[in-house]
């Protein structure tokens, strides 16, 4: 399958499985779908059968409410067993609303607080440049995210210890769960920001595909810095009453009429619910 | 009794202007009403849990009243040096109500999953702790938090909890409540999961055995009168908690017990059994999968029930 063929089957997977959920983080996955997609099959050097490798690239989903998508990937790249998709936050199931270590094989951190996954990239990066490692460390932060200050702690330590082979990828969609990013604590000038924090900064389009896969060759961007990629990217992407809108964050469609619109914009076939919905 | 604990704020900060809430990023449509009217005393602070805490304390130490607002964890966690040197070492008046008590965000995994919090709370000098058990008492409770001068935690379910007081309920902060009575034993429990010890106590009365229940509402202080009374009346305690059993709700009950009541009393504290609770499924799933559903309280009733009479014969 190509790439663009697989953003479209696994923006489908998310959406049944949180059906099948009953509820879910839809509009925060599908605005990293490419990005994680890209990282997964073209960027990091991890695979299922090299997973307990130490030189295996690390990837940390720091903001861990976009589970959904890192297990459908996951399933896609062999990890885990697709047919437990649609067990997702169901009883007995291994798949809950945020990702777990123990629990899932692939998911490198547990995580659901967000603010965490930076810190533990670095520590991660800071172990491969005392072992003389030549892993790379990426964790996909939201922009929400950056409000907490243990984000700008592990900026100000990963620029310090010159930790060149982390990259922190900013799913920056503007928007956070209850409004615009912008309206309750803005981060702006956010590129300055990471830049006066020793940081090398590129902008992309989160869901442009070649734009995505271009940048992430190229780091370290600046040999003795830690990159950051800010991805411009649309919160609900692929859904049009899903876009843009705040209230999408933790949700489902609800009516019979969004359920059909949904379906129709991201071409699924109803018989792939395991119930037709009301 | 997010809703119900809502309702009280909107009429708290109508009748006193310093009332001003704070919530970090979570709390979405149900703030609507509240912050159409009091748009100037709605601070979103952001995904700043921390620095929100400590600028709740800013705020109370020039006579405002804040209450801040996030899920559980991020509320008495992430923030827990701030709770304690700005806001328990001021003595400030700082309202801490955390959402999501105990496993009710169940799908959403241990990081949202709140069961040390009252252990952590509860060492804390000046803070008070109080646990409502559904949407009546959460919006009584609410009124007598803002009654006291000084910090509060305030532990919240979600929504859509059973009611079980009617609206002649009053409250009394620091007063344990007898929803049922009975004579053979008792379960004391806080929270939400008090509707599950009173469904036990029916369960056991088609046993025979007659189980008082018991809501603490108030974690801190304790009522320590009504605990040593049901250890005389019934010789039989077990308490529930949505909480891991170290340090939690039954070690306050239990050290109530032991330093007051010098006669042999039958004891078992039930809670999650120090364990991360990475298990999915829906809240009453969860909490039968850790041992405090309905079932787990009347096996352990009997249990000692059992245990008593042999001792008696
Ligand atoms: C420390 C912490 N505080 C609060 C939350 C609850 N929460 C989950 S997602 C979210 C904000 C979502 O906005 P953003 O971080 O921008 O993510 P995205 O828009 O990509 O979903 C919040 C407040 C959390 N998970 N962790």
């Amino acid at each position: 399958m190509d790439l663009e063929s697989i953003v479209k089957e696994i923006r489908k997977k998310v959406l049944i499985m949180c059906y099948h959920a009953g509820g879910g983080h839809v509009a925060p996955s599908f605005s990293c779908v490419e990005l994680l997609i890209a990282l997964y099959f073209k960027i990091l050097r991890i695979d299922k059968n090299n997973y307990n490798n130490d030189d295996r690239d690390r990837f940390i989903l720091s903001k861990g409410h976009a589970s959904a998508l890192l297990y459908a990937i996951l399933a896609e790249k062999g990890f885990i067993d697709k047919n437990i998709l649609n067990t997702f936050c169901q009883k007995d199931s291994i798949l809950g609303g945020h990702p777990e270590k123990h629990l899932v094989h692939g998911v490198e951190m547990s995580t659901g607080s967000l603010g965490h996954g930076l810190s533990y990239g670095a520590g991660i990066a800071l172990a491969g440049k005392i072992n003389k490692k030549s892993y790379r460390v990426f964790a996909l932060l939201s922009d929400g995210e950056c409000q907490e200050g243990s984000v700008w702690e592990a900026a100000l330590f990963a620029s310090h210890h010159k930790l060149d082979h982390l990259i922190a990828i900013v799913d920056h969609n503007k928007l956070q769960s209850l409004d615009k990013v912008d309206n309750i604590l803005t981060l702006n000038p956010f590129v300055e920001k990471w830049q006066s924090f020793g940081w090398e900064v590129r902008e992309i389009n989160g869901h442009n595909m070649k734009e995505i896969i271009d940048v992430l060759e190229k780091i370290p961007f600046s040999k003795n810095k830690p990159s950051v990629v800010i991805a411009h990217t649309i919160k609900g992407k692929g859904v049009s009453f899903m876009e843009n809108n705040p209230i999408w964050h933790y949700r489902i469609p609800h009516t019979k009429e969004e359920w059909e619109i949904a379906c129709k914009e991201l071409g699924i076939d109803k018989s792939e619910f395991r119930e037709v919905f009301k | 009794m997010r809703n119900a604990y809502l309702d009280a704020l909107y009429e708290l900060a109508k009748n006193n202007k310093n009332v001003i809430a704070l919530v970090a990023d979570i709390g979405a449509i149900v703030y609507d009403k509240y912050r159409e009217d009091f748009p100037d005393r709605f601070i979103n602070c952001g995904v700043a849990e921390s620095n929100m805490i400590t600028v709740a304390a800013g705020l109370a130490s020039c006579g405002k009243v804040p209450f801040t607002y996030t899920i559980t964890p991020f509320i008495t966690m992430r923030t827990y040096e701030q709770i304690r040197d700005d806001v328990c070492l001021h003595n400030a008046n700082v309202k801490i109500v955390g959402v999501g008590a105990g496993l009710r965000y169940s799908t959403l995994g241990p990081t949202h999953h709140a069961i040390e919090d009252i252990a952590i709370m509860k060492t804390l000098p000046n803070m008070k702790i109080i646990s409502p058990c559904d949407p009546i008492e959460s919006k009584m409770a609410t009124f007598a938090m803002a009654e006291i001068k000084g910090p509060v935690y305030f532990r919240i379910g979600t929504g859509g909890e059973p009611r079980i007081y009617d609206s002649s309920y009053k409250y009394q902060f620091g007063k344990g409540v007898v929803m049922r009575g009975g004579s053979d034993a008792t379960i004391i429990a806080t929270g939400g999961i008090v509707y599950d010890a009173i469904k036990a106590s029916e369960e056991l009365e088609k046993e025979n055995i007659s189980t008082r229940v018991i809501n603490i509402h108030t974690i801190k202080p304790i009522d320590k009168e009504i605990i040593i009374k049901s250890a005389r009346d019934t010789g039989i305690i077990v308490t529930v908690e949505e909480h891991n059993i170290e340090g939690g709700f039954g070690e306050s009950v239990a050290s109530v017990i032991l330093e007051n009541y010098n006669h042999q009393v039958k004891f078992k504290r039930l809670g999650i059994k120090d364990c991360f609770c990475s298990y999915y499924g829906s809240h009453q799933e969860l909490k039968s999968h850790f041992g405090i559903g309905k079932k787990d309280m009347v096996r352990e009733v009997k249990n000692l029930y059992k245990q008593k009479i042999h001792i008696g014969e």
